[in-house]
This record gives C-alpha cells, sequence and structure tokens, in this order.
C-alpha cells in the first residue's frame, strides 16, 4: 500500500524554524513505522536524521510523536494508523535535527534518583535472596527501556521542565520499593522535593505512552504514599 | 510562551485519552470558577455603597445571558468537586489507576445526573418568560 509520511523536519544548520515535510512511501500494512522511515531515509532522502538501534522494542531509542500519541517507531504498525502518517520529534525536548532530541536533561533527572543498588551489608557468598512477593512490589517498574515516551506526553512537564517526570519516578520506584535496597529515605527526599512526585496530576498521558505497558501513574502513587505514610 | 499555557496547548493537540481531558476541563473549570468567586467578592463589595447601588446592579444577575452562565458555573462547581474527589481517589488507592476509565466515566454519569436537573430547573423561568 502506498502512504504519505508527513514528517517534521529542522536542520540546525540551514532551518531556523521546523517545517513539514511529505514523502510518499510504498509498504506493506504489516511493516512497521520504522520500516517506513527507513525507506525513506535509503531511497529517497539520505539527510533524513532518526534514532535507532535494535528496532525491536527493546532499546527504547525510537520513541516519536506518531499521529499525535508517543510511540516507538519500531512497534507500530502502519495498518493501524492508515494511509497518512504524522510525525514529529518528541516535546519538552531540544529539537537537534529531525527527529533526533536532545536526551541529556532525560538522564539528568534519571541520574538524580540514584538509579543503582545500594547495600551496605557485607558482601554475600551467594545472590543477595527475596522472596517471589518481595520481588512482585517492583516487577513492573523493571520493565522501563528509557524511552522518555512517558515523560515527553505529560503536560506536567511540558509546562515545568525542572520536574523530574514520570521516566525517573519509575526508576525510583524500582528502588524504593526493593526489599535488598538501603537507600530509600534519600530516594524519597529527592521525589518528596518540589519537582518529584507531586507534580503529578493523574493525566495518565504516561500510561496511555509506554510501549512496555507499565502502569505509571500506579508506580506514581506508591511512591506519594510510601513519602505521606513513610511505608514501604 | 508561559510554560502553564505551553502545558495547556501541548494537552489540545496531543491525542490523550479520557485522563487528559479530565484534566484539561478540571483546570478550566478552576479557573471558571475562580473568575466567578471574583466577580462574587466584587459585587459583595459594592453592598458598602449602600442598599441602593447593590439593588441597582442586580439586573446583571437577573438578566437572561447571566443565567446561561450560570448553568456554566453549577456545571463548573459540580464537575472540578467530583473530579476532585475521583482524583483523591487514585493518589490514595494507588489501585485504582488500573479502572481509572471506568471512575472517569462513572463521574460523568454523576455529574450529568445532577447537572441535567438542576440546569432545566435554572433556565426554565427564561423559556416561561
Amino acid at each position: 500500500m502506498q502512504v504519505t509520511l508527513r514528517i517534521k523536519r529542522f536542520n540546525p544548520e540551514a532551518d531556523t524554524q521546523s517545517h513539514f515535510e511529505n514523502y510518499q512511501v510504498e509498504v506493506e500494512p504489516t511493516d512497521r513505522v520504522l520500516d517506513a522511515l527507513q525507506t525513506v531515509k535509503w531511497y529517497q532522502d539520505g539527510t533524513l536524521t532518526l534514532r535507532r538501534s535494535c528496532a525491536h522494542g527493546i532499546c527504547g531509542s525510537d520513541a516519536m510523536l506518531i499521529n499525535g500519541r508517543n510511540r516507538l517507531a519500531c512497534k507500530v504498525l502502519i495498518r493501524d494508523l492508515g494511509n497518512k502518517i504524522q510525525i514529529e520529534p518528541m516535546r519538552g525536548f531540544r529539537v537537534l535535527k529531525d527527529l533526533v532530541v536532545d536526551m541529556e536533561p532525560f538522564f539528568a533527572k534519571y541520574r538524580q534518583v540514584m538509579p543503582y543498588l545500594v547495600n551496605n551489608d557485607p558482601v554475600p557468598q551467594t545472590e543477595r535472596l527475596q522472596s517471589p512477593e518481595e520481588h512482585e512490589r517492583f516487577e513492573d517498574t523493571t520493565k522501563c527501556i528509557l524511552c522518555a515516551a512517558c515523560t515527553t506526553a505529560c503536560p506536567s512537564y511540558w509546562s515545568n521542565h525542572e520536574f523530574l517526570g514520570p521516566a525517573a519516578i519509575v526508576q525510583g520506584h524500582r528502588f524504593i520499593f526493593d526489599s535488598r535496597d538501603q537507600l530509600k529515605s534519600e530516594r524519597l527526599a529527592v521525589l518528596n522535593d518540589m519537582t518529584g512526585v507531586w507534580r503529578c496530576r493523574t493525566i495518565f498521558n504516561c500510561v496511555e505512552a509506554c510501549p512496555r505497558g507499565i502502569d505509571v501513574t500506579k508506580a506514581i502513587g506508591e511512591v506519594k504514599k510510601a513519602i505521606l505514610f513513610g511505608k514501604t | 510562551m508561559v510554560p502553564i499555557v505551553q502545558g495547556l496547548l501541548g494537552a489540545l493537540t496531543y491525542r490523550g485519552s479520557e485522563g487528559q481531558w479530565a484534566w484539561l476541563l478540571h483546570r478550566l473549570s478552576g479557573i471558571g470558577v475562580l473568575l466567578f468567586l471574583a466577580l462574587h467578592i466584587l459585587d459583595i463589595f459594592l453592598l458598602g455603597l449602600g442598599p441602593g447601588v447593590f439593588d441597582e446592579l442586580l439586573f446583571i444577575y437577573k438578566a437572561p445571558p447571566f443565567r446561561v452562565m450560570e448553568v456554566f458555573l453549577i456545571f463548573g462547581v459540580l464537575y472540578h468537586a467530583i473530579n476532585g474527589i475521583r482524583i483523591m481517589i487514585i493518589d490514595f488507592w494507588p489501585q485504582s489507576t488500573l479502572v481509572q476509565r471506568t471512575l472517569f466515566r462513572v463521574e460523568l454519569v454523576i455529574v450529568a445526573i445532577i447537572f441535567i436537573p438542576a440546569a432545566i430547573a435554572m433556565l426554565a423561568p427564561i423559556f416561561r418568560g
């Protein structure tokens, strides 16, 4: 089938403002948006710039605004979108070129929640064990691939770029509710800041956008309750 | 652009679902109620200038267009209050996020059940003349 891709382009060396360009591409209905974008790049316009790495929904490189919603280009099928597809870079980040945005502010916020296990007990001979029930507490938030689809779909983040954003809170949740971790109070203090969980207005755009199906708002709600009642 | 406007405009062009529209309507109804409150403080203040001035200005509130605006006010207060309860339920019982769409629909039904009869009662005098 023939589809029209309407892609938001921006070349920092030539443009002062971004603009849309249309491309006609011949694709199979079962192709993904990424296939259509690569067809454009490989056969029509080599200057089209985008990020992609694994192309199988695991690395989280190709999150973008597809027909008004944040999606991974490698996980959306053409047949689910119709023959007119609008593609824009994610909102809220500085556009470097075309669909590539500056992810550094995103990773700076990720680092703020200290996304690594901290345990000062003597190193055991075997693994640090935990029961399946203990793991279940944070299983959902281990699925995050840091694609930023949630953070850039969040109106609270659009309004205030100081807000840590859903992704960083999800990462905080992953360790706060881990029975082996010993840095809970420090993490909760970071998330209790003015730029932390209280900026969440339970809008659910993050949940809709997450390509991994993480119930982000539930995780944020659990962190809010942990701060409020001091229980993890 | 003012960041808060950026957030509101973003929501108008992002294809979010129930949660986003619920939030947007919550904001707009909040602003509407706040404006009405400011107006109300102003008219009560006019009472200080004497009952004559106050009675004189009451014709504004009796005018049909104002009655229609009051219907909007009822909707704003009602929606803002009931949506606020929904937000509290979500905040205190994170499990409820799994049924958030249903929660929003139930909320709309409750708003409709209270709002429609209230609106009919408020607008009826205009049509009766």
